[in-house]
């Protein structure tokens, strides 16, 4: 018979309900007692089945394919069927907790209907145009086998739960919309591709994200939200739906650095907000009059690099590949 | 330890404070700075570049980086953002066919990347090649008892595999390490790893305040003296942007954010004056009369 090792874990949960504690939430500790081949999933089963049938959790498929117990573990979002506790556990220690920018239901479920208003917010489905073909609407498969990955999503939530700019901004569409909107975006066979990155350009959009980064890190099937996003950026540049800060804030960095190998700042925020913007630079004179007061002061005409025609030659070469 | 050292643009820009109190720390922790050595280098583009074109943003890290081996000198960054996005850029020439590529271009200039020995931020070399030991016997005024919140931003912790955290778990704590090796406190806090806001302060000013709100504020309210940080772009927004946040949240938050390489000047002794540390837009005065306290 195989021989597992077995040691008593502590697994904080942070738990709440609205009719306990007045709905606030509080941290319950268990101590389980485990196999070595345990996931977090599986101590949590244990502690519902053995210890406290009062512990809410959402769980199905136990093999990461349904995507319904992402939780986060130690701070970070994770499929909990897919962690295992050997990996997470410090000192024998771990807290779970509901995932982020969602409300919670009770204890470790979440309300996740902000996250399906946003997914139908993109439209999630072909927009074909043209005649209706008589079978299937076909398409090459060397355009398709880069839409693979971002078709693996399993919308567990996970880059929604941490994603940094949902943290203080309610109306961002969210990484896994995003990325799904990428999809179809992509979707040889999609018609409506300018309507979609319209959309998208607007308040709570493709310009609100701030490449943090969670979204990849968190993601477990590599979906990549946030290269998805950026993707998305470049087709709406590309399309010239340029009319806002992000498209001249990336056009006017990428300018910069080909004209002057480096960056200057103050020519950047001049650019991004336009020369005549009256109304937007007056708002950053405290900004910028703070600094120099402190004695930041960022040269107008900065450093550049000592070979700036290369840099230029390489922009050359590759900027339109 | 020689490097070709690699200020990026920030330092050479909106915060001249880093690059000085940089040069000034490596003199005493006998790290020799090739200011030189990458003079005709680019910037990074920061991931803003590489939204709109990954290959190029690639062949310029590429680029900077062989300026650097042609002169057998690995580069040393005091930026996360450079940093990270040099990290991610190592990370896909480990792809032969992509670095070969790449190289197709650099082979131009007559340069040729190799990658053999990667790009590392200041902050992992004091922990990883001087190490504990040497660090502290180099420590001149123990910052005993002063509370400070470290604050990682994105660009050091993300994405930990082309960062090699793997391979290298130490990097994940250490700022917390080198803060605890000055003698401070830590103060930790949730945010640390998040994003602080500077990417969207042009495009999406309110939500990027709300950012330097909360962290500034959490760490205020844990008791925090000042907040340290490898990051001049995480520096600007909450250095310059936090009375604005402070305002827009209506309430006082007065939480100066100092360069990693200004607390390890101070811990090596340094003047805080030779380390520009009065040159932030929010008042470091408490936090040096607190040190001045305790020398």
């Amino acid at each position: 018979m195989l021989q597992t090792a077995k040691k008593t874990i502590q697994i904080e949960i942070k738990r709440q309900d609205p009719e306990i504690n007045n709905g606030e939430s509080y941290n319950q500790i268990y101590d389980v007692e485990v196999e070595d081949w345990f996931t977090v999933l599986d101590a949590l089963i244990k502690i519902r089945e053995e210890i406290d049938g009062t512990l809410s959790l959402r769980c199905a498929c136990r093999a990461s394919i349904c995507g319904s117990c992402a939780m986060r573990v130690n701070g970070q979002a994770k499929l909990v069927c897919k962690t295992k506790l050997s990996v997470v556990e410090k000192n024998n220690k771990i807290l779970v907790e509901p995932v982020g920018n969602m409300p919670v239901i009770s204890d470790l479920v979440a309300d996740f209907k902000p996250f399906w208003d946003k997914f139908n917010a993109v439209e999630p489905y072909l927009k074909p145009e043209g005649e209706v073909p008589e079978g299937e609407y076909l398409a090459p498969n060397e355009d398709m086998v880069h839409l693979v990955g971002v078709m693996n999503c399993i919308m567990c939530g996970a880059c929604v739960s941490d994603c940094t700019v949902l943290e203080v901004k309610d109306n961002f569409l969210g990484p896994a919309a995003l990325a799904k909107s990428y999809r179809f975006i992509a979707d040889p066979r999609d018609g409506s591709q300018f309507e979609r990155l319209q959309n998208l350009e607007k308040d709570g959009g493709i310009w609100d994200c701030t490449r943090c980064m969670q979204c990849v890190e968190v993601c477990p099937k590599d979906v990549d939200p946030m290269e998805r996003i950026m993707s998305i950026r470049s087709k709406s540049i590309e399309n010239k739906i340029d009319k806002n800060y992000g498209a001249r804030h990336a056009k006017s960095f990428t300018d910069l650095i080909k004209n002057n190998g480096i960056l200057n700042e103050v020519l950047l925020i001049l650019r991004t907000k336009g020369l005549f913007n009256i109304i937007e630079l007056a708002k950053l004179l405290p900004i910028a009059i703070g600094a120099q007061l402190a004695g930041k002061r960022p040269p107008f005409l900065s450093h550049s690099s000592k070979n700036k025609n290369q840099i230029k030659k390489i922009f050359k070469k590759l900027e339109d590949k | 330890m020689k490097f070709a050292f690699f200020p990026g643009c920030v330092s050479r820009g909106a915060c001249p404070e880093l690059y000085t109190s940089t040069v000034k720390i490596s003199e005493i922790l006998g790290i020799e700075l090739d200011e030189k050595a990458l003079e005709s280098a680019s910037c990074t583009g920061a991931g803003v570049l590489q939204e709109k074109n990954q290959l190029l943003g690639d062949t310029l890290n590429a680029r900077n980086i062989a300026l650097a081996e042609k002169q057998n000198l690995p580069i040393l960054t005091i930026c996360s953002t450079c940093q990270g996005v040099m990290s991610q850029a190592e990370y896909r020439l480990e792809n032969e066919e992509y670095r070969a590529q790449i190289n197709e271009t650099l082979a131009d200039e007559g340069l040729e990347y190799t990658g053999k020995t990667p790009t590392r931020h200041i902050l992992w070399i004091i922990v990883e090649e001087i190490g504990e030991k040497k660090f502290k016997s180099l420590v001149k005024r123990q910052l005993d008892g002063l509370r400070l919140a470290p604050f990682y931003g994105c660009y050091l912790v993300r994405p930990s595999k082309a960062l090699k955290f793997y391979e290298k778990p130490e990097r994940e704590t250490c700022l917390e390490d080198l803060t605890e090796w000055v003698g401070a406190t830590v103060v930790d806090f949730p945010g640390k790893t998040a994003c602080c806001g500077f990417p969207i302060v042009t495009i999406n000013e309110k939500a990027s305040l709300k950012m330097v709100g909360n962290h500034t504020s959490t760490a205020k309210d844990l008791g925090a003296a000042a907040m340290v940080t490898p990051c001049p772009l995480c520096h600007l927004n909450l250095d310059q942007y936090q009375d604005r946040a402070a305002w827009m949240m209506e309430r006082e938050i007065d939480l100066p954010i100092i360069h990693v390489p200004q607390l390890v000047g101070l811990a090596l002794g340094l003047d805080p004056e030779e380390l520009k540390i009065n040159k932030h837009v929010i008042s470091t005065k408490k936090l040096l009369t607190e040190i001045s306290l305790k020398p």
